[in-house]
């Protein structure tokens, strides 16, 4: 095991910034998420950190060795590829040995070990099939007991469980919980699924266009995200982002004509004229039709999603979603009110930071 | 169906025509062997004989051409095509030389270009001064130039079928460039190789001309040359040996072709050589 | 740019250098050397053997001696009669049998299929050296097979090698080679959406219709691709020299078989590397058509 230093790393594909100068440090031992929309530079960023890209400059340390320029196998790093990447004419104990062969173990050894993590993995039974004769949960798990049998320095994931059904991801999400609580190597996760990089990560870095974000814990991105652009991409359906126009005098909110709110609270510095006001569907609750402290809407459309139901309704000429946790969709009349919890509202600035 | 049954008498027996056609020059084959006083015409055998057989391999120096020296030339060209055109191919495909492309152009343009017997002009003065004149390795090398770069062309198509995590898990996992290529590149390729080492061996099995020019030493000479042993002095062919002979050289050839073709099917590469 | 490939660039030229060897000794110096062997009187025997003189252009002037040249078993002859043979074999025979075949099993897979094609295939690939006794047999005056079958029917029996030696290596030739141009054009019909006929046969088409209107244009780059490949092999193709010898009087002399004789029965290296410097130009013309069709088929 060994923490992670990525210093001002950077990798352009032409005048595409794949990964622009990024900075980040991730301690011995911790699960680190990078997530993000597809072409982020994430998995650019994962590549490098494995050896298979090399950036064009920046420096990459694991512990306290850099390791920038090496090859993959002088880096001691384990990886599991979204295809599983399991060699067809392999059983799959050799397939999980083959890492313990290329580092010339002894038979013998590479038997115990590999026996040993098919039983921690619950693969003992599989060890004599060939990869093509099993489920795609199995072929995951090998992959897996691949990537733990040589106690790597760092485990590498490349969107692992996005080739599985959605009841097996939930599964196999669980499962990779469980096994990092046991095994407890530094991990590089990448993903597109947010709520894979909530329920697995200690540490989420939120990427964008070849930048970092933001880098926190599930809870911190979730409840503060720093800027729009995580605000936008987190949450499902994510937060409202209400364009407004703030009179700091009088703290004084607008989203239109006939659409004013007082407000409460302390105004964070620079919230005044033009800015985005950002909040959370389920801290948007609909009241009745002028109600004082309330903005006007009108109904778009509802949806039953299950055990929480989705109102769209129009503010002005702006989109605005409240989440109810209800059995059933509730009777609403064409036009409401709403009202927001304040103390959960944010306010962005025209740079698309938040404004503290 | 508008066309009704008259269409489908005419179509088969045209398709039976045609399956005449093919088969009625061979067809020579299937009888003349067992027949001890065969002649050119086709006969059923009235005395079934293995006698020819018996014969023909007590022809030491046609056994030894069939046995030794065609199994060395075809084997060797088999072994060295499959196995230099994979790892050329494999070079091309996952080293990061310019030009690769161009490259491979150029090449199958040369194979197509120096060939027949235009290009045995050249071959033969090569070999002469390189002192490979009447050797195995000089027709096994020429012959295993000539094809290279169709062979290569065709590795490269399966190549670039194999996903690179292949190559990657084992780069991550602590594999050398070599132990890529022989845990995983080359075994996770056998079809190709397999597709390239059939034609190669077929190609050098039924070579006529380029031994016949390179090898002058008869008890070096394969198969395809060893028919002059069942030639009287006079020059003309003892008919009943010679056709003995010609299906004992056929069938491996043949059989392996037609394994492969029903194993893997007709695949058209566009390379430009048979 | 830096990129990590699985291969570092000394590694993958160590992969490559064998093949390279090989492909420059027995392709490329070929190739080169024919040019300056043309300009030589090297020969194998006599004076010439160990201090080949500079001829200069004797060994073309000779060859395009235009008053010579089209005389029976000359270049300009051989040239006529390998253009005759490709023509016939090759462009008529092979293709538009190959193409007949295609047709005839589209969208059939029951035996008859499976005979005719393992048939044709089987006389693709047989040996040349043993193709040449069988059609030795099968023309033979006396007793060939062919004169038997003729027989049946009350046609006399002819001496076709030498009465009729051009058109026996065309049908020879067409015989043996139809295979290849029947699997591409066979490979290339399966690849067609079998709705485009459906389509044209609910709107009324004729077969012949459908032939035209539908299937040709949709083949046209592969019929270019076998057209191309067929040739140059054709023209390359020394089999029929076991039929024939070149003969009788030079009348089956190929181009392939002139060069045999000139560089490698009579050794003159010389005028033999004349003859091969045309044939390569020629091949050269061919093979890069080829890839300028394949390519932009590629492409497409």
């Amino acid at each position: 095991m060994a923490s992670l230093n990525l210093t001002q790393l950077r990798r352009h594909f032409g005048t595409v910034k794949a990964v622009d100068n990024i900075d980040l440090a991730v301690n011995d031992g911790q699960f680190v998420a990078l997530l993000g929309p597809s072409g982020c530079g994430k998995t650019t960023t994962l590549r490098m950190i494995a050896g298979l890209e090399l950036p064009d400059s920046g420096e990459i340390k694991i512990g306290e060795k850099p390791v920038t320029h090496l090859p993959p196998r002088d880096r001691n790093i384990a990886m599991v590829f979204q295809d599983y990447a399991l060699y067809p004419h392999m059983t799959v104990a050799e397939n999980v040995g083959y890492p313990l062969k290329v580092r010339n173990v002894q038979a013998v050894d590479i038997r115990a070990r590999v026996n040993n993590v098919a039983e921690q993995l619950q693969i003992n039974h599989l060890l004599e099939r060939r990869p093509s004769q099993l489920s795609g949960g199995q072929q995951q798990r090998v992959a897996l007991a691949r990537a733990v049998i040589h106690k790597a320095q760092i485990t590498l994931y490349d969107e692992p469980l996005s080739n599985l059904d959605s009841k097996l991801r939930l599964e196999a999400r669980a499962f990779l919980k469980h096994l990092q609580r046991e095994v407890g190597v530094t991990s590089v996760y990448v993903t597109h699924d947010q709520a894979e990089a909530m329920a697995l990560a200690d540490l989420i870095v939120v990427m964008n266009d070849g930048k970092i974000m933001q880098v926190g814990s599930p809870k911190d991105i979730y409840q503060t995200p720093a800027n729009m652009f995580v605000a936008g991409f987190i949450g499902s359906p994510p937060m409202n982002l209400m364009a407004c126009t703030v009179d700091a005098a009088t703290r004084t909110l607008r989203f239109g004509d006939n659409l004013a709110l007082q407000w409460q609270h302390d105004l964070p510095q620079g919230a005044h004229g033009q800015v985005t006001f950002g909040i959370r569907p389920e801290y948007v609750s609909i009241r009745p039709a002028g109600e004082p402290g309330t903005l006007d809407a009108k109904l778009y459309v509802m949806q039953m999603l299950g055990s929480e139901s989705l109102i769209m309704l129009h503010v002005g000429n702006q989109l605005v979603s409240a989440r109810l946790i209800a059995d059933d969709l509730p009777e609403l009349p064409e036009r409401v009110g709403i009202a927001l919890d304040q103390k959960r509202g944010f306010f962005y600035g025209t740079d698309g930071n938040r404004l503290i | 169906m508008k066309s009704g049954w008259l269409a489908r008498v005419l179509s088969n027996i045209l398709g039976v025509a045609l399956a005449l056609f093919f088969l009625v020059p061979m067809l020579w084959f299937v009888f003349a062997p067992f027949n001890e006083h065969a002649t050119l015409s086709v006969r059923i055998p009235e005395n079934f004989t293995l006698n020819n057989f018996q014969v023909v391999f007590s022809n030491e120096t046609a056994v030894r051409s069939l046995l030794q020296n065609s199994v060395i030339i075809s084997g060797g060209v088999m072994v060295l095509t499959a196995l230099i055109a994979t790892l050329a191919a494999y070079g091309f495909s996952r080293g990061s030389l310019p030009g690769r492309e161009i490259i491979t152009y150029i090449l199958i343009l040369f194979s197509s270009v120096v060939t027949g017997t235009a290009s045995l002009v050249p071959i033969f003065v090569l070999i002469y001064n390189l002192g490979m004149f009447n050797t195995y390795q000089g027709v096994i090398l020429a012959t295993v130039g000539g094809m290279l770069p169709t062979s290569i062309f065709i590795m490269r198509d399966f190549i670039d079928g194999l996903p690179r995590s292949y190559e990657e898990a084992a780069m991550v996992s602590g594999a050398s460039p070599l132990q890529i290529f022989r845990d995983i590149v080359f075994p996770t390729l056998r079809p190709g190789v397999l597709v390239v080492a059939v034609m190669a061996f077929v190609s050098g099995w039924g070579a006529f001309l380029t031994p016949l020019i390179l090898i002058r030493n008869a008890s070096m000479r394969p198969a395809s040359i060893a028919f002059y042993q069942f030639y009287s002095d006079e020059g003309s062919p003892n008919i009943p040996l010679v056709s003995t002979y010609a299906v004992l050289y056929t069938l491996p050839a043949l059989l392996l072709y037609l394994f492969i073709n029903a194993r893997y099917g007709f695949r058209f590469f566009g390379g430009i050589k048979q | 740019m830096q990129q990590r490939t699985v291969l570092s660039r000394p590694i993958s030229l160590a992969f490559i250098s064998p093949a390279f060897i090989l492909i420059a000794l027995f392709l490329i110096y070929p190739f080169f050397s024919i040019f300056s062997m043309s300009f030589t009187n090297q020969a194998l025997t006599g004076a010439a053997a160990k201090n080949p003189q500079y001829v200069g252009l004797d060994n073309y002037a000779e060859l395009l001696d235009f008053d010579t040249w089209m005389t029976r078993g000359e270049f300009g002859s051989s040239i006529l009669i390998t253009a005759q043979f490709v023509l016939g074999s090759a462009l008529i025979g092979q293709a538009g049998l190959g193409m007949s075949i295609a047709l005839l099993f589209y969208r059939r897979n029951d035996l008859l299929r499976h005979l005719v094609y393992t048939l044709a295939i089987i006389a693709w690939i047989t040996p040349d050296v043993v193709i040449g006794f069988a059609w030795f047999a099968f023309l033979d005056p006396n007793t060939g097979t062919l004169n038997n079958i003729l027989g049946l029917f009350g046609l006399p029996a002819q001496d076709w090698l030498l009465k009729f030696p051009m058109l026996s290596i065309i049908a020879f030739n067409t015989w043996r080679g139809t295979a290849f141009s029947m699997l591409l054009f066979t490979s290339a019909l399966s690849a067609i959406s079998p709705s485009y006929l459906e389509t044209s046969q609910v709107i009324g088409a004729s077969r012949w219709q459908q032939f035209r209107d539908i299937l040709l244009p949709m083949l046209h780059t592969t019929i270019a691709t076998d057209l191309i490949l067929i040739t140059l092999w054709t023209f390359n193709t020394f089999t029929p020299y076991l039929l024939t010898g070149g003969g009788p009087g030079y009348q089956t002399e190929l181009v392939s078989i002139y060069t045999y004789r000139i560089g490698l029965q009579n050794f003159e290296f010389g005028r033999g590397s004349a003859v091969a410097v045309a044939v390569m130009l020629i091949n050269l013309v061919l093979a890069s058509v080829y890839l300028i069709v394949s390519r932009a088929r590629k492409t497409k």
